[in-house]
């Protein structure tokens, strides 16, 4: 018997996924993890990056969070993101645009409030593009 | 047909409100349908968060968040109420105020003050007649509310249960249930507790990304913003269905009173008919 765990994605906008999977990998704080069943109580904050869960039958299914916390339980893993999306929803042009916005007000240093805020914007404005390049290549 | 004339300016009075009532309940209908998507869409996300937070209160933490401790002795508790902003939603309103004001009187008794923070008009009416101290009030959220704007005045009680001025707070609002039922529910947020599960009823802490306190930290803000935001929507969606509900009824009663109306009309104006038919038919016979 394989064994599974249940996985729940959650943005504050709605639900994003939530089903039986036997693998799950996630951006936390400190490099990307991967959760396999059973695995020790854990909470962590995500980074802007990519989530994949592989389902019973082997499927992958790629989602983008652009932050968020990330909790273990043996059995039940839950991603609180601030907002996530299925990486076929991203819209390219919308984040390659957000990316090229970002920079400009990064080199525009006019006060440091904005500053942190337009490199918070850039990092999620990769994260998104690098899920889209994961999931062409998957393709 | 002296009668006759006010009957009808009665009757037409009545189809002016009753067309005022229909109105509202249509705008209320398609509130109701926008606010329950609203409602729908952020409640999977306070749930888990409620869950995550239920785990948590039972971990061995190394860091005890001051929000998940419990006091034993309780001098203060403070209340955050979220009513609505307008009125004519049925007993929605008195209702929560009814649950909250028991709730109210059982700390009473024990000797226990209370803090009240009170979002929307009806609240803040209300608990000022009322004996209560409230410290912070929002009114006019509108229909779609903002977090940023209930974060100011949350914080001002998640403030006080920081210095320790209060030693527990509970979240009263609306739950929607379905368009027909609402009910008031009282939730304790702070501190907060878990549901005993025996799974988790042995010795265990979480592994902590970076570290525990920052996440902790992290956490309970999040916790606290959704529970509050959530039981605004949730409210918000109770209005509108508790108003559609009213204004229906409203409308029903309103064709009631018409057709009655319409009936005493008809028979004034017939008796009126009668009258005239005798005395031309009397008058008759006496030439």
């Amino acid at each position: 018997m394989s064994m599974t765990m249940h996985v729940n994605i959650v943005s504050a906008e709605k639900e994003i996924y939530s089903g039986t999977v036997t693998q799950v990998f996630a951006p936390a704080e400190r490099g990307e993890v991967g959760v396999m069943p059973r695995h020790a109580p854990m909470l962590s904050t995500l980074k802007a990056g990519v989530v994949r869960v592989v389902s019973q039958q082997g499927e992958e299914q790629t989602f983008f969070v652009s932050g968020g916390i990330l909790e273990i339980q043996p059995h039940i893993v839950t991603i609180l993101s601030d907002t996530a999306m299925r990486a076929a929803d991203i819209d390219e042009a919308e984040a390659l645009q957000a990316k090229a916005r970002a920079e400009a007000a990064m080199t525009d240093k006019t006060s440091t409030m904005d500053y942190a805020k337009a490199k918070a914007e850039l990092l999620e404005a990769v994260a998104q593009i690098e899920t889209l390049k994961k999931l062409r290549k998957k393709k | 047909m002296a009668g006759a004339k006010e009957i009808r300016s009665k009757i037409k009075s009545v189809q002016n409100t009753q067309k005022i009532t229909k109105a509202m309940e249509m705008v209320a209908a398609s509130k109701m349908r926008r606010a329950q998507d609203r409602m729908r869409a952020s409640r999977p996300y306070a749930e888990k968060m409620r869950s995550v937070l239920s785990h948590l209160a039972q971990a061995h933490c190394e860091y005890k968040h001051p929000y998940l401790q419990h006091r034993d002795e309780v001098k203060r508790v403070g209340y955050i109420i979220i009513s609505t902003d307008r009125g004519l939603c049925g007993g929605l309103n008195t209702n929560l105020f009814k649950a909250a004001v028991s709730e109210m009187a059982d700390w009473h008794d024990k000797k226990v003050d209370i803090d009240l923070c009170v979002i929307g008009r009806k609240a803040a009416g209300f608990f000022a007649r009322f004996d209560g101290n409230i410290i912070a009030q929002t009114t006019s959220l509108g229909d779609q509310p903002a977090h940023e704007e209930l974060i100011g005045t949350v914080k001002v009680m998640l403030d006080a249960y920081d210095n320790a001025t209060i030693d527990r707070l509970f979240l009263v609002n609306n739950n929607f249930i379905n368009t027909m039922t609402q009910t008031p529910d009282i939730m304790q947020l702070l501190p907060a507790t878990g549901h005993a599960d025996t799974e988790l009823d042995h010795h265990w802490d979480y592994i902590y990304e970076p570290d525990a306190k920052q996440i902790i930290d992290a956490l309970m803000m999040r916790f606290i913003e959704s529970q509050v935001y959530q039981g605004v929507v949730e409210n918000i969606a109770c209005e509108m269905a508790a108003r559609m509900i009213a204004m229906k009824s409203a409308t029903d009663n309103a064709a009631d009173i018409i057709k009655e109306l319409q009936t005493v009309y008809n028979k004034a104006r017939q008796g009126a008919i009668t009258q005239e038919i005798s005395e031309i038919v009397s008058g008759a016979a006496a030439v």
